[in-house]
């Protein structure tokens, strides 16, 4: 409460810049601010100190880490299997990515021309498959393919008249990742579609019909018009979504779980999990877990160029 | 807008595809969480489920669902009321006060993102193990709380920035206190970000595995997610029927809670819309 008016005297008095530190947003920040640098800031300073030290199992029980410097960096640079891992995560993330950046945007806008009935349909269906954990998603998913009685081998079987029961699609790498995106791609879909359909619904309608008046097409519309509104908002969807498939864990760990071959389906977020929880190699871990966020920082540095510039 | 007949029916279609294509695997869960046993070992799929059988169920059930329940519950519960509490004091210091750390604010939301949480499970449990925290509902939700407070202080920031200073001012001079006006005018206008701020730590905290899988090793202290990944290895030949009975009685919690949200978020956008 008695922040609250504090704020609000604050914004009657509309300082451009505050020459000391003030105590009101300070005590608003620091609950938020302890908790995060607890258990986010401690934890990652630890990774990255363990990064340049030999942290294995000896040191997990006790043993003294030794400092190594940049050894685990070389270590897991020159190691084929890190390439082969990231090599399929970047694949799969590029085809999740672009999969549900156009599904999402083609939903979004099929949306706003919609009746109110379908548009709310449409809006019910699209949270049912949000509310759906990854971990459930990924075991019914896995049932739909699955090799004895799943659905998609009968369809198979209706549709080609050859027997496909028996058809494993997990056992094949190339069919285990099409599963894979299916489900990434499904259980993205609506975050995607609901939040650009958010932004959508902002574009004042007078401008689109000015410029339908001046003869422009529906993509010209768009591209032109529509487009520029909305391009914060695709852009930092986009920028999640890169984040968010390009380290996907749960539903590649639980796919493996029902079948599939991890040496040849790991992707990068759980071969991290593997050499730091399952071998207890947390010096490497640690390593690629910097080489990851290193690569999405530069993926992602545009972004945080152009967000800089415009908090100005 | 105006189109053509056919242009609008090849539009519905389209809406119906898209509908049919996201609520397939829920109804497929739902439908063969239904099937007796014997009948799922069939090379002909049932569409439909022939009787209402909720034998599944009752497996599921009588195999630990309710304390998991409870425990998703509990940490859950905390996870929301507590990340959106600390979000809304700091998106409140963040857009209402003119200071530096906004800028590095967004960029920590993003690189927050970006740090592959596989990698700091161990230095957590140890953190947690050494406040005696392991297997506790409020060492889990602490967890989860740092992890949802990047993008919901993010989300809550554009929110409070969305609704004008001026509204409370105009309350002030009607003869409002300041914190009325705010309580009264800015408060309920910001209650539909609290909701999708809300929907978000919930589905976080709700479907967590990974830290839950580690942090929560006794069998009475697992949450859901746990749950029903130890059914499905206990199990050697997975019984798809009660695997599904589980997945949906999980499910059925958030879709439960979309739909209490749902009404919430539109009427508290009408009231909003009046107030102003």
């Amino acid at each position: 409460m008695l922040a609250t008016s504090d704020a609000l005297a604050t914004t009657e008095v509309d300082t451009p810049r505050s020459r000391r530190p003030q105590l009101t947003p300070m005590l608003l920040l620091a609950p938020a601010f302890i908790m995060l640098a607890i258990f986010i800031g401690w934890p990652v300073v630890q990774m990255i100190v363990m990064s340049f030290q030999e942290y294995g199992r000896a040191q997990i029980f006790g043993a003294d880490p030794e400092f190594i410097a940049l050894g685990n960096y070389t270590k897991v640079l020159t190691d084929p299997t890190f390439w082969a891992v990231l090599g399929r995560s970047v694949a799969l993330a590029a085809v999740c990515v672009v999969a549900t950046m156009v599904l999402g945007m083609a939903i979004a806008v099929m949306m706003t021309k919609l009746g109110k009935v379908m548009r709310t349909v449409v809006s019910v269906g699209l949270l049912l498959a949000w509310a759906m954990p990854a971990l459930t998603a990924t075991i019914v998913w896995g049932w739909i393919f699955d090799t004895s009685y799943g659905l998609v081998n009968w369809l198979m079987t209706k549709l080609t008249g050859d027997n496909w029961f028996g058809h494993s699609w997990l056992i094949d790498p190339l069919s285990f990742f099409g599963v894979a995106a299916i489900i990434i791609i499904w259980g993205a879909i609506p975050f995607v579609a609901l939040s650009l359909y958010a932004g959508l619904t902002q574009v004042p309608s007078e401008v689109l019909e000015a410029a339908s008046l001046d003869g422009a097409n529906g993509w010209r519309r768009f591209v032109n018009v529509t487009f520029p509104y909305i391009r914060s908002i695709v852009i930092v969807v986009l920028i999640l979504q890169i984040i968010w498939d390009l380290r996907v864990f749960a539903q590649i760990y639980a796919l493996q779980t029902i079948g599939g071959i991890r040496e040849q389906t790991n992707t990068i977020g759980v071969y991290i999990y593997t050499e730091s929880m399952a071998s207890g190699r947390l010096g490497t871990g640690g390593a690629i877990s910097v080489i990851l966020v290193a690569i999405l920082l530069a993926i992602s540095a545009y972004y945080i160029r152009l967000t800089l510039r415009n908090e100005d | 807008m105006k189109g053509s007949l056919l242009s609008r029916s090849l539009l519905n279609v389209a809406a119906v595809i898209v509908f049919v294509c996201s609520v397939f695997p829920v109804y497929w869960m739902v439908n063969t969480s239904m099937l007796p046993g014997a009948k799922i070992k069939s090379t002909t799929p049932s569409f439909l489920p022939e009787s209402l059988n909720f034998a599944n169920y009752a497996t599921a059930l009588g195999d630990g669902f309710i304390p998991a329940m409870w425990m998703s519950l509990a940490v859950t519960g905390l996870t929301l009321v507590t990340a959106l509490v600390f979000a809304f004091m700091a998106a409140l210091a963040l857009s209402r006060f003119t200071f530096r750390s906004r800028k590095s604010l967004i960029v920590a939301v993003l690189v927050i993102q970006m740090v592959p949480a596989e990698a700091l499970i161990i230095s957590m449990f140890r953190l947690l193990d050494g406040w005696h925290l392991v297997n506790t509902v409020l060492g889990l939700s602490a967890v989860y709380i740092a992890m949802v407070l990047p993008f919901t202080i993010w989300t809550l920031r554009g929110f409070v920035q969305g609704v004008p200073a001026d509204l409370e001012e105009a309350a002030q001079i009607d003869g409002c206190s300041k914190a009325g006006a705010f309580w009264r005018i800015t408060f309920p206008l910001l209650a539909p970000g609290l909701v999708s701020t809300g929907i978000f730590a919930f589905i976080q905290a709700w479907n967590e595995f990974v830290f839950a899988l580690v942090i929560m090793t006794r069998e009475e202290s697992q949450t859901l997610p746990i749950w029903l990944r130890s059914f499905l290895q206990a199990t050697k030949a997975t019984d798809w029927s009660v695997v599904m009975a589980g997945s949906t009685l999980m499910a059925l919690p958030v879709v439960i809670f979309f739909l209490i949200v749902q009404g919430r978020m539109t009427s508290s956008m009408t009231s909003g819309a009046v107030k102003g």
